[in-house]
């Protein structure tokens, strides 16, 4: 019997379970930081399979949810997960860790919104204590910014950012989900201190950004994949909430270290 | 014909530094209010005639012609209901219809 694979990513625990000695030893390889033994939740529970039969009729991503029961499918896998157990399987043509990866972020996506918190296209780190995120779509300088950063510097994400309020407080979590540094973030948090929409530009400069216009910018870099109108809103009111309580700046910036003396 | 305006319940709105932020529900498309279009998106109660609505909350607070807002306010809130975020009807609108 293979031993279950405990994800556990900004507090909440997921178990993967398989048949598959193969693809335990990828899993634990893909989320070594952030796998554990004694999560400090209930762990939600994936069974893995491997299917010669899959029939997905999404090519994208698609996140629906129907009698209570969220679906996940794209062309190579299939997820079916309740919200009232916990549980729930995902059937893969192939042992695919890729696929892994996009199911756990549709499932972190879903179970965060009641929680009042989202997944942010953005890198993020922490320095002094304080967590900062880094926003903007492909080619913004999020692998740059996170490759720049200064040894004291702990890189909690170069890709996807986990934000959740925390008392009365945004914290930003490690993620497991590289980009282009293909390098996992550390399993730590700390409260988020500001939020940089990223620009590339002839200077280091930083300015503020209007409460609104950073409103909008977050949420277009939100990833949310469910067009279920309850989460939607409460990711609206998650997003704006968030702009409200912290400062929100515009970073441009050339690829110098010295970008970071005006981060923090 | 009088035209009775209602916010949609299929958005969710906030204000935030004195812009209203609606984003639709069904499909995530985020839009920002002017000043005016934020007056008649919070006296948008589907009871209140549109007309009364520009006398109170556009024509008392913007130096406006009445016949020109009134038009004006029409034409804005069709232009927000193709869109799906407000309802707009001859007949006062009832909560939950």
């Amino acid at each position: 019997m293979t031993p279950d694979v405990v994800v556990e990513i900004g507090g909440t625990a997921v178990r993967l379970s398989t048949e598959d000695p193969a693809l335990v030893e990828i899993l634990q390889g893909r989320y070594a930081g952030f796998i554990t033994d004694h999560p400090t939740t209930v762990a939600l529970q994936l069974k893995l399979h491997s299917v010669s039969d899959l029939v997905s009729g999404a090519d994208d991503v698609r996140v629906t949810r129907s009698d209570g029961l969220w679906r996940f499918e794209r062309s190579d896998f299939v997820a079916e997960w309740s919200p009232d157990t916990g549980q729930g399987t995902v059937r893969q043509a192939l042992p695919n860790p890729y696929s892994i990866d996009t199911v756990l972020r549709i499932l972190h996506s879903v179970v965060l919104a009641p929680q009042r918190g989202f997944l942010l296209h953005a890198a993020s780190a922490i320095r002094n204590g304080r967590a900062f995120v880094f926003s903007g779509l492909s080619g913004a300088g999020k692998t740059t910014i996170s490759r720049l950063a200064p040894p004291d510097v702990t890189l909690l994400s170069d890709e996807i950012s986990y934000i959740r309020l925390s008392g009365d407080r945004y914290r930003a979590f490690g993620t497991p989900f590289a980009g282009e540094l293909a390098q996992s973030g550390e399993n730590v948090s700390a409260p988020l201190e500001a939020v940089f929409l990223l620009a590339q530009g002839p200077e280091n400069r930083r300015d503020p950004v209007a409460p609104a216009e950073a409103a909008r910018a977050l949420l277009r870099n939100i990833l949310f994949f469910a067009a279920d109108p309850g989460l939607v809103e409460l990711v609206f009111r998650s997003a704006l909430d968030c702009v409200s309580r912290v400062p929100v700046w515009r970073l441009t910036f050339v690829p110098d270290p010295g970008v970071w003396e005006m981060i923090a | 014909m009088s035209l009775y305006v209602a916010r949609s319940p299929a958005v969710a709105a906030r204000a935030l530094d004195g812009e209203m932020i609606v984003m639709s529900t069904r499909d995530s498309t985020l839009f920002t209010l002017n000043e005016v279009a934020t007056e008649i998106w919070q006296a948008a109660d589907g009871r209140t005639p549109l007309e009364g609505i520009v006398e109170k909350s556009i024509c008392a607070k913007f130096e406006v012609e009445p016949d020109a807002a009134l038009r004006d306010a029409e034409d804005c809130c069709r232009r927000l209901a193709a869109r799906g975020i407000l309802l707009i009807s001859e007949q006062p609108i009832v909560s939950g219809t």
